[in-house]
């Protein structure tokens, strides 16, 4: 009895998962710490500890700046695009329409297609002179020139803000269709009956029930649009001129192109503690959100 | 009352606004989302002499060239083989080592339960560049540099919180009389779980393996940094670094595009429901 009960304890269930997660997680966590301390240069066969020393630099860097900028201005207009549109396609594919179950499909499809993929679309479409999204434009008339949309700093970084919005919305819509099947109809019905226009029902039943599915979707988009790689790696690889670089991209670099792995991890490790905070404020400032309303 | 004349055909031009708003909306949310998909479709079946010129917008003789090119002059078939194969061990290692995890953490009694649940989170919400590169040193030291189970150990890590969520959810679901009746009945916990609660929690099951191997099939960040040849790359590090000598092979690219795309595709069409279902989990209970 006393052995099936140790060979049965429910830790022995979680400990596997746990310890891969442990040993792939949280030890090269550790050890991106420890990193940040040293220089590595493998190539050389250069090891030595060098303290604080690449904080102080990076807190000098002027590129470590810009790519801060980057991806909080990234995060943000991408974030709030998604959620607004993802909110407004989620209102039209609730009501009732012949094809729905196809349609909801169809929409879901940009989140399914590999984030690569979708760069390498973008790209093509936002090619200056073979791109159809210039071919459209000078074919209404709306510009007479060849825009050349990721060669430009501004151009550049709206150009991934799009992309990587095509890609998300749709998990937005997606989570916040979820949250309107939520709301018992009754409420609508009890709200038309006091005369309430759609607008009203809106603002007073709908979004008030969809602010923790809001919430939530927030938090989610936003830890994944700080962390962002992928999208902008592939479209514009950071440039021009490093005008949209990403912390993420800007720590890759470092550690796999210039082969700093030493101050390479100490912005990593920058890039993860201001992910952490953000992520915990974002918390704290909707869950104040959610109790006013 | 009196001032609406004709309160029938006020009615219906509100009607008709709406309906006119409604059918817009939804053309401009479906156009947004698949024409960029479609202009994939339509690029990889140009002939390449017209995807360097516009007009034409469509292929005048559709062209299955560049489909051919992908896997005679390329290694894609090898790439594509890679791609399943990591895709496929991920999902089982997740299965594996999260199925049990989700049971205990959903039915038994763990100490800091909602504690460990959140950690687990925790570390889908890490940003990978934070440890890529020190697990990129510990994989050059166990020799694992360019092979498949570096994919598999980090893809792995990353995918068993998504398997865990969505698990623990579905079980949670499960009513614990069941467990009772089935150490009743002299099972042990493992077999209660095995027979007992995965026939039950099936969809539970299909959700997380789609989940993962989705994830898995997309991921890009590892796969770019731990491989090097043909030996262990995958789609979407195949796609990014499509070689070209002069200019890049648009149409070539399309063709590998859509045939990593499809499955993707018909898997969605095929699973909708348990899809949608596992990522809502959580999310929209709060």
């Amino acid at each position: 009895m006393h052995s099936r009960q140790v060979t049965e304890h429910p830790v022995l269930f979680i400990l596997p998962a746990l310890g891969l997660m442990l040993l792939v997680a949280l030890y090269p966590l550790a050890a991106t710490s420890w990193l940040s301390l040293r220089d590595e240069f493998p190539i050389f066969h250069i090891s030595r500890f060098v303290g604080l020393s690449h904080y102080v630099t990076l807190w000098h860097d002027p590129r470590f700046w810009q790519s801060l900028t980057n991806t909080g201005y990234f995060a943000v207009v991408s974030v709030a695009s998604e959620v607004l549109l993802g909110l407004g396609a989620a209102l039209l594919l609730h009501q009732l329409f012949p094809a729905r179950g196809l349609v909801r499909a169809l929409v879901l499809m940009p989140w399914f297609i590999p984030t690569v993929v979708a760069a390498r679309a973008w790209e093509w479409i936002y090619h200056p002179h073979i791109g159809v999204l210039n071919f459209l434009l000078l074919q209404s008339g709306l510009t007479t020139t060849e825009i050349n949309w990721l060669g430009h700093p501004f151009l550049a970084l709206h150009a991934a803000i799009i992309a990587d919005v095509w890609k998300t919305m749709p998990f937005a819509t997606l989570l916040l269709l979820a949250g309107l099947q939520t709301i018992p109809s009754d409420l609508y019905r009890a709200a038309r009956v006091d005369g309430a226009t759609g607008l009203q029902a809106f603002w007073h039943i709908t979004l008030p029930w969809l602010i923790p599915v809001l919430s939530v979707t927030v938090v989610f988009r936003m830890l994944d649009a700080l962390r962002v790689f992928d999208i902008v790696y592939v479209l514009t690889g950071g440039g021009p001129a490093n005008t949209t670089e990403t912390l993420s991209i800007y720590a890759y670099r470092l550690s796999f192109q210039t082969l700093e792995f030493g101050y390479g991890a100490a912005l990593a490790v920058v890039t993860f503690v201001i992910i952490l905070f953000a992520s915990l404020l974002l918390q704290f400032l909707l869950r104040r959100v959610g109790t006013t309303t | 009352m009196e001032r609406q004349v004709n309160p029938q055909w006020s009615q219906w031009i509100g009607y008709s606004i709406r309906m006119l708003l409604f059918v817009t909306g939804l053309g401009l949310v479906l156009s947004f989302c698949l024409l960029p998909v479609l202009w994939q479709l339509v690029t990889a079946l140009k002939p390449t002499a017209e995807l360097v010129t516009l007009p034409p917008l469509l292929p005048t003789v559709p062209t299955l060239d560049h489909f051919r090119s992908v896997f005679m002059d390329r290694p894609f078939a090898r790439i594509l083989f890679n791609s399943t194969g990591v895709a496929l061990l991920t999902t089982l290692v997740c299965l594996v080592l999260g199925t049990p995890a989700a049971f205990a953490l959903a039915k038994l009694r763990v100490p800091g339960q909602r504690l460990i649940l959140l950690s687990i989170l925790a570390v889908s919400m890490f940003p990978p560049i934070a440890i890529v590169g020190s697990l990129f040193l510990l994989i050059r030291l166990l020799h694992l540099r360019d092979t498949w189970w570096a994919l598999i150990l980090a893809d792995a890590t990353f995918a068993l919180p998504l398997t865990i969520w969505v698990m623990t959810s579905f079980l949670r679901d499960i009513p614990d009389d069941l467990l009772r009746a089935a150490r009743v009945d002299g099972c042990t916990t493992l077999q209660a779980l095995l027979y007992v609660f995965l026939p039950v929690v099936a969809p539970g099951l299909t959700t997380a393996v789609l989940l993962t191997f989705v994830f898995t099939w997309n991921e890009f960040l590892f796969a770019l940094t731990f491989t090097a040849t043909d030996a262990a790359r995958t789609v979407p590090v195949e796609i990014a670094l499509f070689p070209g000598l002069h200019e890049v092979p648009w149409g070539e690219m399309a063709a590998a595009a859509m045939l990593v795309t499809v499955p993707l595709l018909i898997l969605m069409l095929v699973a909708q429901r348990h899809i949608v279902a596992g990522l809502t989990a959580g999310a929209v209970k709060g």
